[in-house]
């Protein structure tokens, strides 16, 4: 009899003949075929359910990350329109050239990289005072901890909505309150940096409680003993914060800055419907606010060129894995120096 | 001995997620999808489904309860998008992709050439549908290909007039009455743009203006021409149409004046200053001005009229067309004959203001003799029907006419609004047209 699922992987290969096998062709014996089945069935159930297992993550990702990847790309090498997908004109590596020399897509880089800056930093900055706030021990500190999650589950396009009519130029809130202290109307959609400022602002809202969450949980994982030691060593508050939480949540603010970046160069849904309407599709009249996101976007969905948008997108794709690769090199060399 | 029963467990466990991981592709796969929502159940009742967009009209009023109710089997459902961008967008995808679309899909005039050119075969033909000869001889030609097909019925046109803010005209010392206001610019565009001039000159409140945007002065020059962006060949001739270079130079002066009051329309910003009177006239197509009563309110009924504009011009109008996919084809084409009857055009028209694109609509006296209350009982049958009547017979339309006229759009709002020269935004705008177009 075959023992079980315990058996080492190889010696259940080993330990069966090879004769067995065939078994079925070879003898009469009555037992034999059916003990060479279940060897047959064991051998697939060694070898085979962990890729059953698998399997799941593996479809999916095939079905929803790889291949559309690879479909992508193939676009990216030929003239499609939207309106007649099925005639495809090869056009070698030509999008990417023209691309490259696009001023569209240098402009779009350049905002999406200072509107991430804009508002990552902040953002993050005050995530961390957010985050030592709640680590108090306070009264309804749960409501505090709960609050500062709503914005994160309100939806993007809610939230975007809401701002843009805040950030109005004739009658917003926003306009009406800066002209209380003598500042003029700003003109927050056409002016660029305004406008790239508010976008930052609808982020920053959105993502600092959630953050701030983030490191809290880091924050409480710290022994407190480590506190007690610095404050018996005479570290100031300020002196505790920089030296013992900052250092003891290295990795989650690692890992934010990973998901802001990525956050951010992805951004599409709150320029979009600050714009609003054709003006939202190319990131204002000028371009002004049009991230990679919404220039993808705007040659696909107003220019209807598919073979265009395909390579915005393996654009955006390869530039996450040089900063990826920068990464990496720039980690290697400065571990190395320490 | 519990090694058989952790085998099959094991294995079944392994069976069941691969099958499930099989069965989350496929089911996103939607195999099963007929297509429309529309259809027929097996008691004769028939479900037809509706994609629109902005006011047609047909939801905002009871025209589709009243055919329910005389055809009792008929269920319709009616899908709304607010902005036409969007819902051309959408439209384009489920064409592309051979799902989500409905029985009926509305078609905005700025996309029509790009659907004949290049979906016709996915619309019903539409020509042999009885009692359909009451257009206006350019409407049908418009949605016609050259074989002949009728990929759509018209539902409304958009003369264009001029709606004024009489109490802002006074302040500034012009001329209230209609007709004395119609004569201040009759015949010529930059009239209009003069008297502008003379209203920022005398206008007592510096912080209204005298028209909303640049580009809708644009279009209104743009729209009163037989050829626009295109020719009849399918070529780009916006380069040197002279229509289209006028039209540019004239709205770049009323913004490099600071006659416009820089807004969008009908984007944020737009709709406030229409309730708050930021300015002091729009160039409105008919079916502008539902939007501009309901966004001006009941304070200022009676404050806006209407005057003829210095030009006859259309922007706008709509088509009604079936899907060959529709289960429900036949009962769909009925539904659009009769939306599209004479009869509903004028009762769209009464309603909200749709102007409509049946000339036997236009000859009945609930349109030709149509008052407006809330434009201090301007006749707006009169003056848009002679609007109507100075469209050129033949407009050329091209193919990617809607968006063209948002990168003009754009490109105005470049001076106006980040005060760039004409030339260089000319030359942004040229850049753009050719990239959306090539």
């Amino acid at each position: 009899m075959v023992t079980s699922g315990s058996v080492p992987h190889a010696d259940g290969t080993q330990n069966i003949p090879a004769g067995a096998v065939k078994a079925p062709g070879v003898s009469g014996d009555g037992d034999r075929p059916r003990q060479g089945r279940r060897n047959l069935l064991h051998r697939l159930d060694i070898k085979g359910a962990p890729y059953a297992f698998i399997a799941p993550f593996f479809i999916v990702f095939a079905a929803f990350g790889f291949y559309p990847l690879l479909y992508t790309f193939w676009i990216s090498l030929h003239h499609v329109e939207l309106a007649s997908m099925n005639l495809m004109e090869w056009r070698g590596f030509g999008n990417y050239t023209e691309l490259w020399q696009d001023d569209r897509f240098w402009n779009a880089l350049s905002n999406t990289f200072t509107i991430g800056v804009l508002s990552t930093v902040p953002q993050l900055l005050m995530a961390l005072g957010l985050a030592h706030l709640l680590n108090y021990r306070l009264r309804g500190s749960t409501f505090f901890r709960v609050a500062a999650l709503t914005p994160y589950a309100t939806s993007v396009g809610a939230a975007a909505l809401v701002f843009t009519m805040l950030f109005e130029r004739d009658f917003g809130l926003i306009n009406w309150m800066l002209s209380l202290v003598g500042i003029d109307n700003v003109d927050w959609e056409n002016n660029k940096w305004a406008a790239q400022s508010a976008i930052s602002v609808i982020v920053i809202w959105r993502w600092t409680g959630y953050n701030a969450l983030l490191y809290l949980a880091a924050m409480q994982a710290i022994p407190r003993d480590r506190y007690e030691a610095a404050a018996i060593d005479g570290a100031s508050r300020w002196q505790q914060f920089t030296k013992v939480t900052v250092p003891g949540i290295r990795s989650t603010i690692l890992f934010t800055i990973v998901l802001s970046t990525i956050g951010a160069t992805q951004l599409f849904g709150e320029p979009l419907i600050f714009g609003q309407g054709p003006n939202g599709v190319t990131g204002g009249a000028d371009n002004q606010y049009q991230t990679l996101g919404l220039l993808l976007y705007e040659e696909g969905w107003k220019n209807y060129q598919m073979g265009r948008a395909a390579t915005v997108a393996w654009a955006m794709f390869l530039l996450l894995i040089l900063i990826f690769a920068l990464q990496r090199v720039l980690k290697r060399f400065t571990s190395r120096k320490s | 001995m519990g090694g058989p029963y952790k085998l099959l467990r094991t294995r079944s466990a392994a069976a069941v997620s691969a099958a499930l991981a099989l069965g989350l592709v496929a089911g996103c796969g939607g195999g099963s999808d007929s297509g429309t929502g529309g259809g027929r159940s097996k008691d004769g009742k028939v479900t037809i489904t509706m994609g629109l967009f902005g006011v047609m009209g047909f939801k905002e009023t009871d025209l589709l309860d009243r055919y329910m109710k005389e055809n009792p089997n008929v269920t319709i459902k009616a899908e709304v998008a607010g902005d036409e961008q969007t819902y051309y967008t959408a439209l384009q995808t489920h064409l592309a992709a051979g799902s989500g679309l409905k029985d009926i899909q509305g078609i905005e005039i700025g996309r029509a050439k790009e659907l004949v050119d290049t979906q016709a075969d996915k619309f019903v033909d539409l020509s042999d549908v009885p009692g359909t000869d009451h257009f206006l001889p350019w409407k049908l030609n418009q949605v016609t290909t050259s074989k002949g097909k009728v990929i759509g019925l018209g539902t409304d046109i958009g003369p264009m007039a001029v709606c004024y803010r009489k109490d802002l005209f006074k302040q500034a010392g012009l001329p209230t009455d209609r007709e004395e206001v119609g004569r201040l610019w009759e015949g010529d565009w930059s009239k209009f743009v003069d008297v502008g001039k003379e209203f920022k000159s005398s206008s007592k409140d510096d912080k209204v203006a005298y028209i909303d945007s640049a580009s809708g002065l644009f279009n209104a020059m743009v729209y009163g021409a037989s050829k626009q962006y295109y020719n009849e060949k399918g070529d780009l001739i916006y380069q040197d149409n002279p229509v289209v270079k006028e039209a540019w130079a004239t709205a770049s002066e009323a913004a490099t004046s600071g006659l416009t009051a820089k807004l969008r329309q009908f984007q944020p910003g737009w709709d406030p200053g229409l309730a708050n009177g930021t300015f002091a006239a729009t160039v409105c197509p008919a079916w502008m001005l539902a939007h501009i009563s309901e966004k001006s309110g009941a304070a200022n009924k009676g404050k806006w009229d209407v005057a003829k504009a210095p030009k006859g011009a259309n922007w706008g109008g709509s088509f009604l067309g079936v899907l060959e996919k529709s289960p429900v084809k036949e009962e769909a084409k009925k539904l659009v004959a009769w939306l599209t009857a004479p009869e509903q055009q004028e009762y769209l028209f009464k309603k909200l203001g749709n102007f409509p694109s049946s000339a036997k609509a236009l000859k009945s006296p609930g349109v030709a003799e149509a008052k407006s209350e809330y434009f201090s009982g301007a006749p707006i049958g009169k003056i848009f029907g002679t609007a109507a009547q100075e469209i050129p017979d033949k407009q050329v339309l091209g193919r990617k006419d809607g968006t063209i006229k948002d990168i003009f759009s754009q490109g105005l709002t470049l001076i106006e609004s980040q005060n760039q020269s004409p030339d260089k935004a000319w030359a942004t705008t040229d850049k753009r047209i050719e990239k959306a177009t090539g």
